[in-house]
């Protein structure tokens, strides 16, 4: 259940992986389509809270070209309906994230990303 | 019963059966909403805007279904597999992680607009290995400052647990400070053994004393007639009957006569006759 509105706030955790470590790439990915409730307001509210390019290089990841490379001035409801399938609609299944520094992988099983470290990658 | 924090790290400790146990008893789901909506209020989060939230030990999703019901955005974290397995079972809608929140958060600086916790944080005081990094204080030091991080700011986080003495709540509430914490420990119905409940309130910015530490509630726990277990007030009324003396004797006259009656169709011996006496209820003479 890995939405690509939680992935664009995930970096990778390992010790001394502070730079380059945003966004997780996705490896494998499974992804399933579930209908969500539209909520303007929210989205409204979210929006500058999200890293842009790294959202759509991650639904470019998953085979979603809906959104523009640049973020539009006019939020109109058209796009925040797509912004609305792509943050909260796509759910990633099965698959991996691999932090594109230290190429952590996280595995996704089940919807659920594995993110535990071992002793040596504790910060 | 022990606590168990201190029989096994929580990983272990809720496996299977007990993440199933844990789930479906009543008790435990009453008194986790409970915590659960008061953690919110405690949140004090403004009003008529859908807020994402971060629910730090969600387990099963006991908490994340009031999220939910609310009408929050939620991701959840947890470090037991089965319990997770659980959660996905029963179809919450947040986002669930298997995450060892002692090892910190990834999550990018200022993402949540608040974060709950409910019944967890005992669970970092135990260290598991002798590893330096396995040790309480550090791990609630990465805990703290990742949470701290990973909040925007002005926001708050509730987190109730358990303390076993005023030591663990000073240390946890010294390390928070640390982390850039303000706020503090709020005690709801301090003078009960049984509702008394530790939930640490930390502030996220808000300068100025704008956000001032809320009071906990007092009173005699009147939420206890509510909050406890069915059927106990039958069980309750049973037990007065009893010791009011109307309770029945199970070995009255008829009882001992039809058990001689037995005895003699089998043909045990030394039988004691019936008579006038057989069964009297004796005075009680002293």
């Amino acid at each position: 259940m890995v939405r690509l509105i939680t992935h664009n706030l995930l970096a990778c955790h390992a010790k001394g992986c502070t730079s380059n470590n945003f966004p997780l790439q996705f490896q494998d990915a499974a992804i399933e389509l579930r209908d969500a409730e539209f909520n303007a307001d929210f989205l409204r509210g979210f929006l500058p809270r999200i890293e842009w390019t790294a959202l759509v290089g991650a639904a470019r990841q998953l085979g979603d070209t809906s959104l523009p490379a640049e973020q539009p001035e006019m939020l109109d409801d058209e796009f925040l309906q797509k912004l609305h399938h792509v943050l909260l609609e796509v759910h990633v299944e099965e698959g991996a994230m691999v932090c594109p520094n230290c190429k952590h992988v996280y595995p996704i099983s089940n919807g659920i990303p594995n993110m535990l470290l071992a002793e040596h990658e504790i910060g | 019963m022990s606590r168990p924090e201190l029989v096994a790290p929580p990983e272990i400790y809720y496996g299977d059966t007990e993440a199933k146990k844990y789930t479906n008893n009543s008790r435990i789901q009453q008194i986790q909403a409970d915590m659960t909506y008061r953690a919110l209020e405690l949140l004090n989060l403004p009003e008529g805007e859908p807020a994402f939230l971060l629910d730090i030990g969600c387990g099963s999703g006991l908490s994340g279904e009031i999220l939910d019901e609310e009408g929050y955005l939620w991701v959840g974290v947890d470090v037991a597999p089965s319990m997770l397995e659980v959660a996905l079972e029963r179809e919450v809608e947040g986002d669930l992680f298997l995450q060892d929140i002692g090892q910190g958060f990834g999550f990018r600086p200022g993402s949540f607009d608040g974060a709950i916790s409910i019944s967890v944080l005992q669970w970092l005081l135990n260290a598991e290995t002798s590893h330096p990094t396995s040790s309480p204080p550090h791990r609630l030091t990465r805990f703290f400052t990742t949470l701290h991080a990973a909040l925007k700011n002005p926001s708050r986080a509730v987190l109730q647990f358990y303390p076993t003495s005023d030591d663990q709540i000073q240390l946890i509430t010294s390390i928070a400070q640390k982390a850039g914490f303000g706020g503090g420990i709020v005690v709801d119905y301090p003078n009960s053994k049984k509702a008394r409940k530790v939930f640490l309130c930390l502030f996220v910015g808000g300068g100025g004393g704008q956000q001032q530490l809320p009071k906990g509630l007092e009173g005699e726990e009147n939420e206890e007639a509510e909050g406890r277990a069915l059927f106990e007030k039958r069980r309750e009324r049973l037990r007065a009957k009893e010791k009011s003396g109307k309770r029945k004797s199970l070995k009255d006259k008829d009882w001992i006569l039809k058990k001689k009656e037995l005895y003699r169709k089998r043909g045990k011996e030394g039988v004691p006759l019936d008579s006038k006496y057989t069964g009297r209820k004796r005075k009680a003479v002293f």
